[in-house]
């Protein structure tokens, strides 16, 4: 059932053709580039920057280098004063053009690594006096994480790996350690203070969010942003080890409640509410994900439009797939209609409502469809431990995910008779043990436990360990008598009235404006 | 990322330690340690076991089955937080297939699904996995009981015996306790024995549960003071 899963992988790019590519030719354009973008970070144009950084590089990839690598930063050096950061900077941007276009070898692999060694070395010792836009920060971590999963992947799969890269991998054997990558996002979180920032924000001590993290004291905000995007990337790798509770704390500093530097970044808040919801799924909090997937998905669907050219648009419409799966699962687990919107809702039933109605039969076509949405949706799981080096090599790189998929269509098997339960407590208020036992065609004494077991599993523990029911039915038993509880949905009367003030402010405001003559 | 070398008197706590530096190999001994103190002194902390967890996943050959089992008895013992769960996420497949993890799993299955006649004697058949962690056997009654009040309002002598696996004279003894401390009250049933009224809560009265749905944040409110002003 792995195929879903895997297709990803399919290596159906090259690696770099050596006849080809001359790392030392040096277009006019690319000189241009270079030599504008050094000038507008000397002088902290964050605009010009981002101009150049999210539509020229991409122009210039696409026209001169859809299959090659940029030229070597070494042809570009002497261009830019052979500036050490900007170097650190045009080869992060070099290695992540590579991955997108091209596969990487082992060496290049290890030298992207060394290259990020050097560039968040240069960051935390807050030599650093760069303004850079906060999209050039997000990506730096999200791709920073991306190469870690995708060295791991490519680290497992030791089956046809040639005598070099095998040297080359226990010679290099810090390379992407987990160790070291966890340490590295750990420092830069803690080096930057952002936990504190944002404590004394709440207090109006300090200023972050309200200027978007960009420093307008003369300042850099290229620590402080990377140490925030950074706890979105702890709980990424977290995620990606299968720790979800762990990952979930990380994230804690950050209210996603609230729009937030997170959200100044389309990737980065999909990336955020995609890994919160996925945590919250696994940890059997259903509706908190639900909740989270409602809303992204709401947003995406309004706002996507004015992303189509923007180059993270392919991996935007992917995320909104895999969510809109995601959400099924939860919905199938835990049926809440009412906690998704309208627009949502018709998506979610073009999509997968045909599935969502098998799903919750619970026979074994129902397991697969579990099987096959949580396979298409879930993280690229990986194994963090070094490799094994002894005869008969194998490829291992899917042992993570099969693990996490065993557990979790365990978790759903153990739900199974929960629907049953469910179609029954619809129709009667009240009804005996004894004879909805008949109906369901178990003793008493299963009936009781199944009972139980659908109290348990539909009441979550949250965070602080408080119990909340997730149930859209519920009941009491009362000797051996079942009374049904309806769980009516509660209408929201002062958010209502809230908006309606608002809205009747504004009416009155625009007829003052009006001049009558 | 180094920390200083333990002495003898220990100079951080785990506590310390987990927030200072989770990702450093160095203090495996020190979480393993604190393993045996959770065990020892009945305290428990799924942080620092799931740190340890983590770190057996970074370097698979130091890790002890001994301590793992010692932290899943812990994590069933703290139900029903899903702890149990979020540790089987972090132990691989094949140790999964160890015997004592797979009796430890099918223990979890079966409270998890709140069967708990073959929970105890399954548990009574493993005494030597279960036993090795005091306060075992009050921790699952404790849950036993947490389940039988989310469901009950009224349950039946003969299904909380079974739950909490007290019969006869304990049992009369432990429903004393509780009546005592807890709220409990004991009715007789039309002759089909003793029925145990549980204390109310929202889980098993309805009438009693909060609609905690339409109350506004302050924030929210201050953002439409101008207009009220």
């Amino acid at each position: 059932m792995a195929s879903s899963y895997d297709h990803e992988d399919v290596q159906s790019q090259s690696q770099v053709d050596p006849q080809g590519y001359d790392p030392n030719y040096v277009p006019d354009s690319v000189r241009t580039f270079v030599v504008h973008l050094y000038r507008h970070i000397r002088e902290k144009n964050v605009y010009e920057i981002h101009q150049m950084y999210e539509s020229s590089f991409q122009t210039l990839s696409d026209r001169l280098f859809k299959e090659t690598p940029w030229p070597s930063v070494d042809a570009v050096a002497h261009h830019v004063d052979n500036d050490h950061v900007f170097c650190l900077l045009y080869r992060e941007m070099w290695y992540r053009h590579l991955y997108a276009r091209l596969s990487p070898t082992a060496k290049q692999r290890i030298d992207s690594w060394d290259n990020y060694c050097s560039l968040f070395q240069v960051v935390l010792h807050g030599v650093v006096n760069m303004q850079l836009p906060n999209q050039w920060l997000w990506d730096m971590v999200d791709e920073f994480v991306y190469q870690f999963q995708s060295f791991c992947q490519y680290r497992a799969k030791m089956k046809n790996k040639t005598e070099q890269e095998i040297a080359l991998l226990r010679q290099y054997d810090q390379a992407w350690n987990v160790y070291g990558v966890l340490n590295f996002l750990q420092a830069l979180v803690e080096k930057s203070m952002i936990i504190q920032i944002l404590e004394q924000e709440k207090e109006g001590l300090e200023q972050f969010t309200a200027t978007d993290g960009y420093d307008y004291n003369g300042g850099s905000n290229v620590l402080k942003v990377l140490g925030y995007f950074s706890m979105v990337g702890l709980l990424r790798v977290h995620c990606l080890l299968g720790d979800y509770h762990t990952g979930l704390k990380c994230l804690l500093p950050i209210d996603i409640s609230q729009p937030g530097v997170y959200t100044s970044v389309i990737g980065s808040h999909i990336t955020t509410i995609y890994h919160f919801g996925f945590a919250n799924l696994m940890l059997r909090r259903y509706v908190e994900a639900i909740r989270e997937f409602n809303k992204i998905l709401l947003y995406i669907y309004k706002t996507k439009q004015f992303h189509q050219k923007s180059p993270q648009y392919e991996q935007i419409l992917k995320k909104n797939e895999q969510m809109y799966a995601l959400l099924a699962i939860c919905l199938s687990l835990c049926p809440q209609e009412q906690l998704v919107e309208e627009t949502v809702q018709s998506q979610l039933k073009e999509k997968y409502g045909e599935k969502m109605n098998r799903m919750q039969r619970y026979d074994d076509e129902a397991f697969a469809l579990y099987d096959e949405l949580f396979s298409y949706a879930c993280p690229k799981f990986i194994t963090p431990s070094a490799p094994v080096y002894e005869e008969p090599l194998v490829n291992y790189n899917q042992d993570a995910y099969r693990l996490q998929l065993k557990l979790f269509l365990y978790e759903v098997k153990q739900q199974q008779l929960l629907s049953g339960v469910r179609t029954f407590l619809k129709v009667y208020s009240t009804i005996s043990l004894g004879k909805l036992a008949t109906y369901m065609e178990v003793d008493e004494p299963t009936l009781r436990t199944i009972l139980m077991t659908y109290k348990h599993k539909t009441h979550a523990v949250d965070s602080d360990g408080k119990i909340g029911s997730n149930a859209d039915v519920d009941f009491y038993i009362d000797d051996d008598m079942i009374h049904v509880v309806e769980s009516k949905p509660s209408k929201r009367y002062g958010d209502y009235f809230m908006r309606q003030v608002v809205k009747l402010e504004g009416l009155m405001n625009d007829m003052d404006r009006v001049k009558l003559d | 990322m180094g920390i200083p070398k333990q002495q003898p008197q220990q100079q951080y706590t785990v506590e310390q330690l987990l927030a200072l530096n989770p990702y450093n190999p160095d203090i495996l001994p020190d979480l393993e340690n604190f393993v045996n103190e959770q065990v020892s002194s009945q305290t428990y902390s799924l942080d620092a076991n799931l740190c340890l967890l983590r770190l057996y996943q970074f370097e698979p050959e130091r890790m002890s089955t001994q301590i793992v089992a010692r932290i899943l008895v812990k994590a069933l013992m703290a139900m029903p937080a899903p702890d149990f769960s979020l540790c089987l996420f972090l132990i691989s497949e094949r140790v999964q297939m160890e015997e004592q993890f797979k009796t430890l799993i099918v223990l979890s299955h079966y409270l998890e699904t709140a069967r708990f006649r073959q929970f105890w004697d399954e548990a009574a058949k493993n005494r030597h996995i279960v036993e090795v962690v005091p306060g075992f056997e009050q921790a699952i009654q404790a849950y036993a009981i947490h389940v039988l009040s989310l469901t009950y309002q009224k349950v039946p002598r003969t299904v909380l015996a079974e739950a909490i696996n007290i019969e006869g004279l304990s049992l009369d003894k432990f429903l004393e306790h509780q009546v005592a401390n807890c709220g409990w009250l004991l009715e007789k049933s039309q002759g089909k024995g003793q029925l145990i009224v549980l204390p109310p809560n929202e889980f098993n009265h309805p009438e009693l549960k909060k609609n905690a749905a339409d109350s506004i944040p302050l924030e929210h409110v201050t953002r439409i003071f101008p207009i009220l002003g």
